[in-house]
């Protein structure tokens, strides 16, 4: 029995982390699936955000205020990222797509640190990263929270994408462009939504893993966790987003716990998730829950 | 104008005017809109004179005209790279997305110019583009797809709704599959989603982009019977690029012929039908009947000596 409840926490902790990183993973899926772009600047972006809702709120402005706000700024951010960085490499291949994200991320960190500074800011949102008294076993009342919010989060999108008018437009968009396009479908207005999208969903991994790690420049690495949830999950879905965080965070914690426990084996955490992502890759290349590409014979 | 006429320098007046005269009447549909409303004869769409730049480097289009009268069937016939497909882009301005550019002539739609249009506001001012090759959007499922046919539209859910229903009708078959992905369902039925979801627009004015591409003959019928039906209930004017010619000229009124990014030919449909040289290369006829292969080659010779 104590050996089971031991299991238990291992897995659970394992899977609330795993949350974080869907959260991650969702940025990126958001404008995959708009533009095939895999946009190596959401890193930069979490920080980007994180570092501005925490200036804003070191300055005096009040929590809910200063999250307001940079969202905010993030819609803006992303407008501009439309005009400036995406209107002119229309109908470029997506390599060229993929290159200007890498130019992006270096600018929006330099920008980040060149208007807050580069020093890290602790970030307190209230919430203890300590266990509930009482529980057989511990659960962070922090990871409870994280795996809230992004569950919220994803049910929120879902919904967006599959019952509005502008989501039907987005996965249209996925699909096919220029017929898109056709049908009088804005791809402007489609990819400023997307990239506004990504950055609310920069901002809330921004906040939750500035919470735990502080915000400063190590937070754009969280993103290389989230390379392998997409792998396994597949680029372009949301669900897949969630279950591969889940699948790769559970699954890393009792391989790290367990394997060392028994085997004596260390620091399996760090790289059993792209091991998993790997073996998935050899069975389903486009990932457990990504479009499958279809195939008429 | 007659002010700066008589302006006192002394200069003819005739000249000076006239440049700023004619940008004006072309930078004020409004006035056009109403005299094409006025007396009907204006054609709904004409292009006048343009060339298409692909890259900033190949030409396509050599000064093509063209114009589609109101309530109009009129068919583009050419071969495979004769600058069908350009042209239909080059009206509904899909061709930004491919790096193509009107770099001269102009395109007016009901006596608006169009050709540096957003694509978005070309369809929003009742232009749609079905493009070769049917393009479902192949995960969002039949009813989806139709429905994003509607995405400009901001008359109310009810309307819609009643022309989802009308699409239903045109095309039975999507009845049952309408809620199946568009990947999954057959060719067929991909260029009525195709179809439908243009419908789903409330064009004035639809540009077909080979619709017979790849279709058994007797979905030919079927699609072409659709168009003819659409004209006559939806007062849907239609522009239709094809290379199944019999089947172009027995639906329209008036065809252009297109070879080389020049139109070669053009003239009501049963002229085109009766020219010898439209018989021969495009619909396989001699005088006598049928072709005999054993004069293919010189038919070759022939063809590239017109082009």
């Amino acid at each position: 029995m104590e050996e089971f409840l031991f299991f238990m926490e291992v897995l659970v902790s394992g899977l609330l982390q795993g949350f974080m990183y869907s959260v991650v993973a969702l940025g990126f899926v958001l404008i995959i699936k708009s533009s095939g772009v895999f946009n190596f600047a959401q890193g930069s972006m979490c920080l980007f955000a994180a570092l501005g809702m925490v200036s804003f709120w070191e300055a005096g402005i009040p929590f809910w205020l200063a999250v307001l706000l940079a969202l905010l700024m993030m819609v803006v951010l992303a407008v501009a990222i439309e005009r400036v960085v995406l209107r002119p490499l229309v109908a470029r291949p997506p390599l060229i797509l993929f290159m200007a994200t890498i130019g992006l991320s270096f600018f929006l960190e330099g920008l980040a640190q060149g208007i807050w500074g580069t020093q890290p800011h602790g970030l307190d949102i209230g919430i203890p990263d300590r266990p509930f008294k009482g529980f057989p076993i511990d659960v962070s009342q922090f990871e409870l929270f994280a795996a809230g919010v992004a569950i919220l989060l994803v049910v929120g999108l879902v919904i967006f994408f599959h019952r509005t008018r502008i989501g039907r437009a987005l996965r249209a968009v996925s699909d096919d462009h220029t017929a898109a396009l056709s049908v009088g479908i804005s791809l402007r207005m489609i990819w400023g939504v997307t990239w506004a999208l990504a950055g609310m969903v920069a901002l809330v991994a921004g906040i939750l893993w500035g919470t735990r790690l502080g915000v400063q420049y190590s937070l754009t690495l969280i993103v290389l966790k989230a390379l392998a949830v997409l792998i396994l999950g597949g680029f372009n879905s949301i669900t897949g987003a969630v279950v591969g965080g889940l699948i790769i965070g559970g699954s890393e914690k009792v391989a790290e716990v367990y394997l060392s426990l028994y085997f004596g084996l260390g620091g399996i955490e760090s790289f059993f998730g792209y091991l998993l992502a790997m073996l998935v890759l050899f069975v389903r290349p486009y990932g457990l829950f990504g479009d499958e590409i279809i195939e008429r014979v | 104008m007659t002010q700066r006429g008589a302006a006192p320098d002394g200069r003819p007046p005739e000249i000076p005017p006239a440049a700023p005269m004619r940008t004006a009447s072309l930078e004020q549909p409004s006035r056009r809109v109403h005299s094409v409303s006025g007396d009907g004869s204006d054609p709904l769409l004409r292009v006048n004179n343009i060339e298409v730049v692909y890259d900033h480097v190949i030409l396509v289009l050599k000064g093509v005209s063209l114009e589609v009268p109101q309530g109009g069937i009129v068919a583009l016939l050419g071969a495979n790279g004769a600058g069908k497909s350009t042209t239909l882009k080059s009206i509904s301005n899909l061709l930004r997305a491919e790096r193509g550019d009107v770099t001269k002539g102009t395109i007016e739609f009901a006596g608006t110019r169009i050709e540096k249009m957003d694509p978005s506001r070309v369809v929003k001012s009742g232009v749609v583009q079905v493009m070769e090759g049917r393009r479902c959007f192949e995960h969002l499922t039949v009813e989806e797809d139709l429905l994003t046919g509607a995405h400009t539209r901001r008359d109310g859910r009810r309307a819609i709704k009643q022309d989802l229903e009308r699409v239903y009708e045109y095309f039975p078959r999507l009845v049952a599959r309408r809620s199946v992905k568009t990947g999954y369902i057959s060719g067929g039925e991909q260029q009525m989603v195709a179809i439908g979801r243009a419908l789903m627009v409330r064009p004035k004015l639809m540009l077909l982009d080979e619709p017979s591409m790849g279709l058994a003959p007797q979905l030919v019928q079927e699609i072409f019977g659709i168009i003819t039906r659409m004209n006559r209930e939806e007062n849907v004017s239609i522009l239709l690029a094809e290379q199944n010619v019999a089947q172009a000229l027995k639906v329209a009124q008036y065809a252009y012929v297109l070879e080389n990014g020049r139109i070669v030919l053009d003239g009501d449909a049963q002229t085109i039908q009766g020219n010898a040289d439209i018989r021969e290369f495009y619909l396989g006829l001699t005088e006598i009947g049928k072709k005999s292969y054993r004069e293919v080659k010189y038919y070759r010779r022939r063809k590239r000596w017109l082009a």
